[in-house]
């Protein structure tokens, strides 16, 4: 098994589904984003979406949820390569982030993510960052999220 | 006409606004992560201190989501905002520990009026957080969609 393999390079894989009801959106959105079409559902007609949606970073905080539920079912899957297990880190950050549809209550939303490519860490021996991209569908197979990612990979397989 | 009190016009190059101060607790920190990145840094403080970043750390998320916030109680929620498309990018430079007190600067780099649109305009804002050592934590940019105030006024 190759680091390649094990981190699925080029393909996309689903992350998992979640419906989004009203109540987690109001929620989410009283903590954290209260503008008035997250908040209310009467609000919500008067304003530009016209219904209740999510919070942009509510679809992404969720996309995370499913991201490493997924992670967490691959490391229990087991490393079959040389050397150590790879160990994920954090992340440097994101970029390209598009919020190309609202997510409206009720909504069910599939989760995916594409691996990139990976590479070695200058400043971090023994380090590697790996780059994806992180897409949302909802129930009629129209994107509502995508974004450019990168996560800290401790691996010693690999090419530089 | 709108009663708010930010609307395109007001958003000028070059213009910088103060992001209100937030504490971050060790409790929201675990509440937000139990929810969406459940992740031994984010839920532990050994096993923060025993990760890279080196303490109970806030989720990148949950940093943007408090971001979020800051943004709404500065501006956002009295403006003739219209929603966002997205983000250029975000940078998490230093880890949001237990106990910081976050604060932030939004700082106008480009505004123009929609084409198509001419009551709409587009506002690119980049964006700073803070520790409470002045090191910057987190680095953003986004455009965001105003009404203009008085549109068709010259310009």
């Amino acid at each position: 098994m190759t680091l390649d393999d094990y981190l699925m390079i080029g393909k996309r894989i689903e992350l998992g589904s979640h419906t989004f009801g009203a109540e987690e959106i109001k929620e989410f959105a009283a903590k954290y984003d209260p503008q008035r079409f997250h908040m209310d559902e009467k609000e919500a007609e008067h304003s530009v979406f016209g219904r209740l949606c999510a919070s942009g970073w509510h679809t992404c905080a969720m996309w995370m949820r499913y991201n490493l539920q997924k992670r967490q079912d691959m490391e229990g899957a087991g490393w079959g390569g040389e050397g150590e297990k790879p160990v994920f880190g954090p992340s440097p950050g994101f970029t390209n982030l598009k919020w190309l549809k609202p997510v409206y209550a009720g909504e069910t939303i599939t989760f995916t993510r594409t691996a990139k490519a990976h590479r070695a860490v200058a400043s971090r021996p023994g380090w590697r960052v790996m780059t994806l991209i992180c897409e949302a569908f909802d129930s009629g197979g129209d994107k509502v999220l995508e974004f450019e990612s990168a996560v800290l990979l401790k691996a010693d397989q690999g090419e530089s | 006409m709108t009663e708010k009190r930010w609307a395109f016009e007001d958003f000028t190059v070059g213009r910088k606004i103060d992001l209100p101060v937030r504490h971050v607790t060790a409790e929201e920190i675990v509440d937000f992560a139990s929810q969406f990145d459940a992740q031994p840094m984010h839920m532990d403080e050994e096993a923060g201190k025993a990760s890279i970043l080196g303490g109970l750390a806030a989720s990148g998320w949950h940093t943007c989501a408090m971001f979020m916030r800051m943004m709404c109680d500065a501006f956002l929620l009295d403006s003739t905002s219209q929603g966002a498309p997205g983000v250029d990018y975000v940078r998490w430079k230093k880890p949001v520990i237990a106990g910081d007190t976050l604060s932030g600067t939004s700082t106008v780099t480009a505004a123009r009026v929609s084409a198509k649109r001419p009551n709409l305009g587009f506002v690119t804002v980049e964006h700073r957080i803070f520790n409470q050592k002045g090191e910057t934590v987190c680095e953003l940019a986004n455009t965001g969609m105003f009404l203009l105030r008085n549109p068709g006024a010259a310009a």
